[in-house]
């Protein structure tokens, strides 16, 4: 017994000694550089003892940048982050993507220093951080997909928001339902059972679709309404884009929808649909980019509206903006003025990353708008720079 | 023992010497500790998810637990009956599944087994265990579900669819799927633990059965498993705690629909699944709210399960150790 209690006594002291050694090892792993900055252009000589005294540089990675929000927009914003440190090696980017409800939390507590939002923030929220603004970055354009096997040679097809709406009302039931064939003449469609499915983590994908909804259907309104996860009157609810496609693919007679990159990347099937001004429009780049268009001379003041059905001839009618929260008046102003000149190269080169990852870079009169904002920036009330 | 010490007046560094040498106090201090910060832990996640769930508590009273409406959007309506129903639902299935394969499979490595083979067919089933929640997932969702579960799931339907518990229609993702994920999940669990118990039961037990005249048979069935079912009952419990609690995995296969009926071909919807879904994008205070009440519901559930889970193993453990004296 005396045997073993020594024993483990002397394993807590070992452990113990460990866990107050550790810190002691810690600068020795901190004096290698870290990775990223390999590639800058290595200011090293300012570590060396020189006697003339140069201005130094400010040493790479210097400046953290914290964010917080969306999940929709990572993969853009992380490419983003990674080119940028190539132009600016100061700036070190750091963004969690904990969804847009932690993100609006986050910067209205002023404990990161910009946020992202899918949605656009409500009178609340707005009151509860003063000063803050919503800066579009990108928009999304969510596209509904399906799986019916007499489809797969055919060509896409074509729904209408009535349609649209009532199936995942669960008012239309089968894929001959009178209103699909109407506007499918050609199509095949069988007499199969629609399966309707969703998806199951709030998501602004969820947002934008329902958003839709809601703007052309008042019984969408006025029985489910929008927002990143609702009550869905049918149908089954899938973890992600990842979800939603593999329970598409599954069933025979389902319908979803999807992000039109994951739908592209994946080839599903996309049904094309009839916008607000009659025609029939396929999803993609140039059509989601006329929607934001069609409404980029009426942005309010707060430079955030939703998009949806917009009334262009050429519009794709499912799309959103993802949005950036940053404060008019910034604290640090090394930091505010670095976010700024950013936020600057990601609307200009960096809308090519962005159409490399199907996302929708800004129309020039949107652009144009969020440029004037970003002049109107201070840094404890002056002016940046 | 450290008054006696100052008495004597030894300096200071011979008494810390003496006490770290003898070691039973430091020892016994941090072992200490360590037991007041699990139980300090329980108690902070406990308040927190009390304190933070204020808001829809205030609004829904007891009415939580017993309705079934979720509609964060229009109506801002919460009730978490489908989770807790899809909890229980999942779990009970996965657990009937699961433990005679696994008890099987404790049996046979510990029993049956050659010795050659017990060695790499515990370490498979080791394995299995490590492997992480979200690739049993992605693998539920894209192979096991349109190979096998949807084939079992249309011939449970089409042989016992008059039983309310095999309603169709099917589509793939549902409890039934959750509940296969589930049982392969906790299934290395309760393997590997109770392949321990039954090594740890003395030779000599087995050796008296058999010189009585059992077969092998009766000896595993009338003499090991009584003599190691406290031990049993635990691995069991393990189990049920990972399957409670599971998150991704379950999420990914079960449906996430608010079906109310107790088919096991429904899309369901667990606790832990709702939180999974629609916490990072909860905008809303009460809706949030809403969400941290079904995480305390899920710990406080989790608790009483282990509570009577663990009364469980007294009371067998008690009966079997008379026996054992009488």
């Amino acid at each position: 017994m005396s045997a073993l209690g020594r024993w483990l006594s002397i394993a807590a002291l070992v452990l113990l000694l460990v866990g107050c050694g550790a810190p002691t090892q810690a600068p020795a792993i901190q004096t290698q550089p870290p990775a990223e900055q390999t590639r800058a252009p290595a200011p090293t000589k300012a570590a060396l003892p020189t006697l003339t005294p140069e201005p130094t540089p400010i040493p790479p990675g210097s400046i953290q940048i914290n964010g917080a929000g969306a999940s929709f927009p990572f993969p853009l914003y992380s490419r983003w982050f990674y080119e940028y440190a190539f132009i600016d090696p100061t700036v070190k980017f750091n963004y969690q993507s904990i969804g847009s409800g932690g993100g609006i939390k986050q910067i209205t507590a002023r404990t990161v220093d910009f946020g992202a939002s899918d949605a656009i923030l409500t009178e609340e929220q707005f009151a509860a951080a003063p000063g803050i603004l919503m800066l579009p970055t990108v928009a999304g354009a969510v596209v509904p997909v399906y799986n019916v096997s007499e489809l797969k040679e055919a060509e896409p097809l074509v729904l209408d928001a009535s349609t649209l709406s009532q199936i995942f009302l669960g008012k239309i039931t089968r894929w001959n339902d009178p209103a699909i064939a109407a506007l499918n003449p050609n199509l095949p469609l069988p007499a199969k059972e629609i399966l309707v499915v969703h998806r199951s983590d709030g998501s602004g994908t969820t947002f934008i679709f329902t958003d839709y909804l809601s703007a052309v259907s008042d019984e969408w309104r006025n029985t489910v309404g929008k927002g990143t996860s609702v009550e869905w009157p049918v149908g089954l609810g899938g973890k992600g884009n990842e979800g939603v496609a593999g329970v598409v693919s599954q069933n025979d007679g389902a319908i979803g929808y999807v992000e039109l990159a994951y739908a592209k990347q994946n080839k599903l099937s996309i049904a094309r649909l009839v916008n607000a001004a009659g025609n029939i429009v396929q999803a993609s780049i140039e059509t989601t980019q006329n929607a934001m268009a069609d409404y980029g001379d009426e942005m309010p003041g707060i430079l955030a509206r939703s998009i949806v059905n917009a009334p262009g001839k050429d519009s794709w009618p499912i799309a959103g903006y993802t949005y950036l929260l940053i404060y008019m008046d910034q604290s640090d102003c090394a930091k505010g003025k670095k976010l700024v000149q950013f936020l600057r190269w990601a609307l200009t080169e960096g809308s090519t990353y962005a159409e490399h990852l199907e996302y929708v870079p800004l129309p020039e009169n949107v652009r144009q708008q969020v440029f004037a904002r970003l002049d109107q920036v201070t840094c404890n009330g002056a002016p940046l720079r | 023992m450290g008054s006696q010490m100052v008495h004597k007046r030894v300096p200071a560094f011979r008494v810390l010497g003496r006490v770290l040498h003898h070691g039973d106090r430091p020892f016994q201090a941090l072992m200490v500790l360590a037991c007041l910060a699990t139980v300090g832990l329980v108690a902070t996640i406990g308040w927190a998810l009390w304190r933070n769930s204020a808001l829809s508590r205030a609004a829904f009273g007891w009415h939580f637990v017993v309705t079934s409406r979720w509609d964060p959007a229009l109506d801002r309506t919460f009730g978490a009956l489908p989770f807790l129903q899809g909890t229980l639902i999942t779990s009970v299935v996965a657990l009937l599944v699961s433990v005679p394969i696994s008890l099987g499979v404790g049996i046979f490595l510990s029993e049956v087994a050659p010795e050659w083979l017990r060695r790499p067919i515990g370490f498979l089933v080791e394995l299995l265990a490590a492997v992480p929640s979200v690739v049993y997932g992605l693998w539920g969702l894209f192979a096991f579900i349109p190979s096998f579960v949807k084939p079992l799931a249309n011939f449970l339907n089409r042989t016992l669819g008059f039983l309310p518990l095999f309603e169709g229609p099917t589509f793939g993702p549902s409890r039934l799927a959750a509940s296969l994920v589930l049982a392969i999940m906790v299934s290395p669990t309760i393997a590997a633990v109770s392949r321990d118990v039954f090594q740890a039961i003395p030779d000599a037990q087995r050796e008296a059965s058999l010189a009585l005249g059992a077969t092998q048979w009766e000896t595993i069935s009338r003499v090991l498993i009584p003599y190691g079912l406290p031990g049993l009952l635990g691995a069991v419990i393990l189990g049920l705690g990972r399957a409670l609690g599971e998150t991704i995995a379950v999420t990914m296969v079960v449906g996430n629909n608010l079906d109310l009926s107790i088919s096991l071909l429904h899309p369901g919807y667990t606790m832990a699944s709702i939180i999974a879904n629609e916490f990072a994008e909860a905008t809303d205070e009460l809706h949030l709210h809403a969400l941290i009440e079904i995480g305390l519901i899920l710990f406080l559930l989790t608790l009483i399960i282990n509570s009577i889970a663990r009364l469980l193993v007294w009371g067998v453990g008690r009966r079997t150790m008379r026996e054992r004296e009488g």
